[in-house]
């Protein structure tokens, strides 16, 4: 298994008026075609760690790292031009919510299209085709009905498989989802990850999935990463979870109230000082 | 049994849309209940209804055995009543801070110790008097959920309407949130109302639930019959499914 992307000391830095905050401090990891979590409450930097890969770190932000390379480019200094081809075409990104991340006054069909035509050569027609098809993958039962609602007239569920399906469509080699089910329902949250979990197994792709629910990143898996202030304190295999060592691990693994267990008071985390070193 | 909450054949409509459709539930003095569905069930609706933020149509909600006409309120039922939303960046004004939040209740209810009971009213909610003079900006999405609670509890109610209370926190803040609201309860014999879409938390904080499809309860149950399966709908299983987290189908 070759390395998709190689992520070596990995630092995001936010100057402010009152210092230096080191969002990410020294993050390193590799990944290959698998399905990698990263897990962490917020603020511990999971999300800025996606976000430098992805090159969507704020102007006024410093990034640095020994490695980060993706399939042999190095993408810190790569020209704005070679990381624009990368992005959408072979490293996508999937946002929280996709009220917010949708274009409101664009009709989703446009906005599959527009992430196709970046990206390939191709004419009108099958463009319709191919995001008509797309749809179907991400299980909407009526493509062509949806390609031309706007944002606000689909729910959640359903913004959030076309979100998908845009991300999905130029066929990348990694996605980032961060944190693509915590603003849905329960239920839709199943049926959106199932989506997921298949589009990935099927196509072959990387995945980083980001999230703070450590019972969810564990069964959809297969190595997890777990950050605390900026720093990866544990590296684990999903299956082994119920072995952790770190106490925050532990800690985030024990807090949720369980249907079943009748624990009152819930154990909270007792945060360590050191934890942060 | 004395009822804290009776609504009876409760409906809310907006324009043709029936977002409650003759809903009734009864809630005990001291209980703790539960509301469970997903998104568009109605069960925030029926919250709001409650506390005159949603006009009900037909039917009828009395609190502490006084009928409420229309969506108004008067101020000795905003005593007795209070509630927490779900989203603390979106319920705090961002412009004033902790201070003048915790006094605004105080002040229109004409009430003089303010010093004294906003001390205490942080202390409750496990914040230190540095808290007092800052902005909501400045706390992270716990502190200012516990500031929430403190704003509600200022008043010293007897009800509690709770909407999602924990649903914009992370795993490991919600705990600590759940186990103040755990101990508030306890310490001023309140009574929960309160909103969730997660069982897991339902079951852990309330005695009763019921669970809200489209707009109408579709079943009752208790937390016990819950855990050890005892469902009757079918809607109330997959959501019991859901909840269990993600499985991957083994072909």
């Amino acid at each position: 298994m070759s390395a998709l992307l190689t992520v070596e000391d990995l630092r995001v830095r936010f100057p402010t008026r009152t210092g230096v905050i080191e969002a990410v401090r020294g993050v390193s990891f590799t990944l290959g075609r698998e399905r990698l979590g990263i897990v962490g409450e917020s603020g511990s930097g999971k999300s800025q760690t996606g976000r430098a890969i992805m090159g969507l770190t704020p102007p006024h932000a410093e990034v640095s790292a020994r490695t980060l390379a993706f399939g042999g480019i190095d993408l810190l200094s790569a020209s704005p031009k070679v990381r624009r081809d990368l992005r959408g075409k072979r490293i996508a990104m999937i946002l929280q919510d996709p009220k917010y991340s949708l274009n409101p006054v664009m009709s989703i069909g446009r906005q599959i299209v527009e992430t196709l035509k970046q990206h390939e050569k191709v004419g009108r027609a099958e463009a319709r085709e191919r995001a008509l098809d797309m749809l179907a993958a991400v299980q909407i039962r009526d493509p062509a009905r949806v390609f031309d609602l706007y944002p606000h007239e689909v729910s959640g569920g359903m913004g959030q498989r076309a979100m998908i399906a845009m991300m999905l469509i130029a066929g990348p080699e990694l996605l980032i989802a961060d944190e693509p089910t915590s603003a849905l329902d329960v239920t839709v949250q199943l049926e959106v990850l199932s989506i997921l979990d298949k589009l990935v197994a099927e196509r072959g792709m990387g995945l980083i999935f980001i999230s703070h629910d450590l019972r969810l990143v564990s069964s959809f898996c297969d190595r997890v990463l777990v950050m605390y202030a900026g720093k990866i304190v544990e590296e684990i295999a999903a299956s082994d979870l119920m072995n952790a060592k770190h106490p925050y691990t532990r800690g985030l693994m024990n807090c949720m109230p369980v249907i079943g267990a009748d624990r009152h008071p819930l154990p909270v985390l007792d945060r360590k000082p050191e934890w942060a070193l | 049994m004395t009822e804290a909450v009776s609504v009876d054949n409760l409906s809310v409509v907006f324009d043709d849309f029936r977002a409650l459709d003759r809903v009734s539930v009864e809630i005990a003095k001291g209980e703790s209940f539960g509301l469970v569905g997903e998104s568009g069930s109605g069960k925030s609706t029926l919250l709001r209804a409650i506390a005159g933020l949603a006009p009900a149509s037909e039917g009828s909600i009395r609190v502490e055995g006084r009928k409420l006409q229309g969506t108004r309120r008067d101020k000795a039922f905003y005593r007795s009543v209070q509630m927490v939303f779900q989203d603390p960046y979106g319920s705090l004004h961002p412009r004033q801070t902790v201070d003048r939040q915790l006094m605004e209740p105080l002040a229109i209810h004409g009430i003089d110790d303010g010093e004294r009971r906003i001390l205490k009213a942080l202390d409750e909610v496990g914040l230190s008097s540095g808290f007092r003079f800052r902005y909501p900006h400045q706390l992270s999405g716990g502190q200012r959920q516990r500031i929430a609670i403190a704003r509600a509890l200022i008043l010293e109610p007897s009800i509690l309407l709770l909407d999602e209370p924990t649903s914009a926190l992370d795993a490991s803040v919600q705990a600590e949130v759940l186990n103040l609201l755990e101990e508030v309860r306890r310490a001023h014999e309140l009574t929960f109302i309160m909103v969730s879409h997660d069982l897991g938390v339902v079951t852990h904080m309330c005695d009763r639930l019921a669970v809200m499809q489209g707009g109408r309860v579709v079943e009752r149950l208790t937390s016990a019959d819950l855990v050890a399966g005892r469902i009757g709908e079918d809607y109330t299983r997959n959501l019991m499914v859901a909840s269990k987290g993600f499985r991957r189908e083994t072909a």
